[in-house]
């Protein structure tokens, strides 16, 4: 008999279920992994260093990029940090955009995973239907910013425009024909809160296609039930947050335990799991899209009734308008300064965390009182995820590992940073 | 809010004494300075006494504090230790928040590492030692995490200039990747200022009116 001996194998970066560029070099018995040692930092910009060299506010597209799957929630992190340390709060209405789209961009995220890791795991039909949701909600970010994925939207004070009143419209071409535009327009004839709400209305019907698909699938659950399995001790050791922790049976969300903005007017429910298995995690999301329905519905209620400003009035923070612009010798120095140099803020140190689809996102901002941040870290949660992964699958079969980083909700802009 | 933190202030004043070097509140947050000696042991009272159970380790940051205060006019203002290392902590079982910070000073800061309190250490610590070249004693596997194999230099300290040292492309003749002395010129589009514009006057009693409201 010939002796065998642990081999390793290098997974990745050019994996498609490395879920970008990923290197984790493997240790394995067999189909055993022994061990996992993921490589990052291959898409390293250094998005923190970068934004100690730039006013304040011209780092907000930056933090787009950081986990490009759920854009807006990073900026939310950002621009919280910027008002606790500037001692504002947006108007009202802003909060409540903002929530909404918080809400918009966590289905845009968990979509993406749950698409993601089901083709990781061999059911590519789910990729399809996911992706057919996402292009809606991309379009809601593009008529509120102009941009389908990198927003900057958010800006300190409140957001960067109100809702607009129509959304654009699909023009017939060679490929598509009348009557199908028109089909396609339907929902887009209204204003955008039109279209998001009739979105939330069809939603929880596409959820149960998903759920049809994989909640009793034979297949789905011989992939994912008792995989990466986290006690609630070992989830708190390992820095585990968001669907991860809650997963495991601990029941904690940001949204509840430390509202921010306006959630804490708002009724929803957290979901937790019971096993802290990748099936268990699965289902946590699942619900999670069901009350982030919920919330979106409650937000278009509110904003229907309760129009107003969407920004603070103070022009050294928020740029004034146009139209002031133009006719006013005060506010077009406020404008130029703004744009040029930007505010200063005072010395100090802050951390703002919110609940980021992916678990906490935290901004941890250092200010010598001038107009760029002195030191800026940002807190990912895909990156106390990742460092977890040799615990969870150490002893699993090498196409666990698959959907493990699948559970993980891995994103390397954001890790990587 | 801000009550409950001066309370949480007082309580671990009252518990640590004299091995904690300062304890603060502002903007809502409460901060302990440590000695570096002491860090272990307050961190590891900080996770285990049922007043504190701080149970989970969110960040571990580094700071580098050399040009901290420097504009275009005017010089550093920081006296102190060159480097700092933040830990911010989270108590899941009392929803409260603390920042436990630490000043390193010298070109070979050194810390001792908080992986046996808080496993997930593990590569935060990685992370502030590439970036800041701050070395956590007791760390099992203390490598680069983030910067390119092979790199010199940690880039986020504030002498390590934003456009880099080399600069890399592929070299036909030699059919591999070089590495060449930078060719561009660093650049500044907006300028660095720190203006004391009487904005932020008064400021920190009004936040902590808003807070305590």
């Amino acid at each position: 008999m010939p002796e065998f001996h642990n081999y390793t194998l290098n997974f990745g970066p050019q994996h498609p279920a490395a879920h970008g560029v990923l290197r984790l070099v493997l240790e394995l018995d067999g189909e055993v992994v022994q061990r996992a040692d993921p490589h990052i930092g291959l898409l390293h910009r250094g998005t923190e260093k970068l934004a100690e060299s730039k006013p304040y506010n011209q780092s907000i597209p930056y933090m787009d990029r950081l986990d490009y799957v759920s854009m807006i929630c990073n900026e939310h992190g950002y621009v919280l940090a910027l008002e606790k340390m500037l001692g504002i709060e947006a108007p009202e209405r802003a909060q409540y955009i903002r929530v909404m789209y918080d809400e918009i961009t966590r289905l845009l995220n968990h979509i993406f995973q749950l698409g993601a890791h089901a083709l990781d795991v061999g059911a590519m039909t789910m990729f399809l239907y996911c992706f057919r949701e996402r292009e809606d909600l991309m379009d809601m970010y593009e008529a509120v910013s102009g941009a389908r994925m990198h927003a900057a939207y958010y800006r300190p004070g409140g957001v960067y425009r109100d809702l607009p009143d129509s959304m654009p419209q699909y023009k017939p071409s060679k490929y598509k024909n009348e009557t199908e535009t028109a089909r396609m327009n339907e929902a887009r004839s209204g204003s955008l809160l039109d279209f998001i709400e009739d979105f939330t209305n069809r939603f929880p019907t596409y959820v149960d296609e998903y759920e049809t698909l994989l909640t009793d699938n034979r297949i789905w659950k011989q992939r994912t039930v008792d995989i990466g399995i986290v006690t609630p001790e070992r989830a708190k050791q390992l820095g585990l947050t968001g669907p991860m922790l809650r997963g495991s049976g601990i029941e904690w969300d940001l949204r509840k335990k430390q509202p921010y903005e306006v959630y804490d007017k708002l009724d929803f429910d957290i979901p937790v799991g019971t096993h802290g298995d990748c099936y268990d995690r699965y289902l946590v999301r699942i619900e999670e899209m069901r009350q982030s329905n919920r919330i979106i519905k409650q937000c278009i209620d509110w904003l229907r009734k309760n129009p107003g400003p969407v920004m603070l009035d103070d022009h050294k923070i928020t740029p004034p308008s146009r139209q002031h612009m133009k006719t006013d010798m005060e506010s077009l120095i406020h404008h130029f300064k703004l744009f040029s140099e930007g505010y200063v803020l005072p010395a100090g140190e802050v951390y703002s965390a919110i609940e980021h689809p992916k678990g906490e996102f935290g901004i941890y901002l250092v200010s010598d009182g001038a107009n760029k941040p002195y030191r800026l870290k940002i807190r990912a949660p895909g990156f106390a995820h990742l460092s977890a992964m040799h615990e969870m699958t150490q002893g699993h079969m090498i196409s666990d590992v698959v959907a493990v980083i699948g559970t993980m909700d891995i994103v390397f802009g954001e890790i990587d940073r | 809010m801000s009550e409950y933190y001066n309370d949480l202030a007082d309580k671990v004043r009252e518990h640590f004494e004299d091995r904690i070097e300062d304890c603060q509140v502002k903007y809502g947050e409460l901060t302990v300075t440590v000695a570096k000696t002491q860090l272990l042991d307050v961190c590891r009272e900080l996770r285990d006494l049922d007043s504190f159970r701080y149970d989970q380790l969110m960040d571990i940051c580094g700071v580098d504090y050399l040009h901290y205060g420097k504009d275009e006019h005017s010089e550093p203002s920081w006296t102190g230790p060159r480097f700092a290392v933040v830990y911010h902590l989270l108590s899941v079982s009392n929803n409260r928040r603390i920042r436990v910070k630490t000043l390193l000073d010298g070109e070979l800061p050194m810390v001792d590492s908080v992986i046996d309190i808080w496993n997930c250490a593990d590569w935060f610590e990685r992370e502030a030692f590439d970036l800041f070249g701050i070395i956590f004693d007791g760390h099992p596997d203390l490598r680069r995490i983030l910067t390119d194999y092979g790199f010199i230099g940690h880039p986020f300290r504030k002498d390590f200039p934003l456009s880099g040292q080399v600069e890399m492309r592929y070299d036909p003749d030699k059919q591999r990747v070089v590495y060449e002395p930078l060719s561009i010129e660093p650049r500044i589009n907006q300028p660095r200022v720190i203006r004391d514009d009487f904005r932020y006057a008064g400021r920190d009693e009004q936040t902590e009116d808003q807070h305590d409201a």
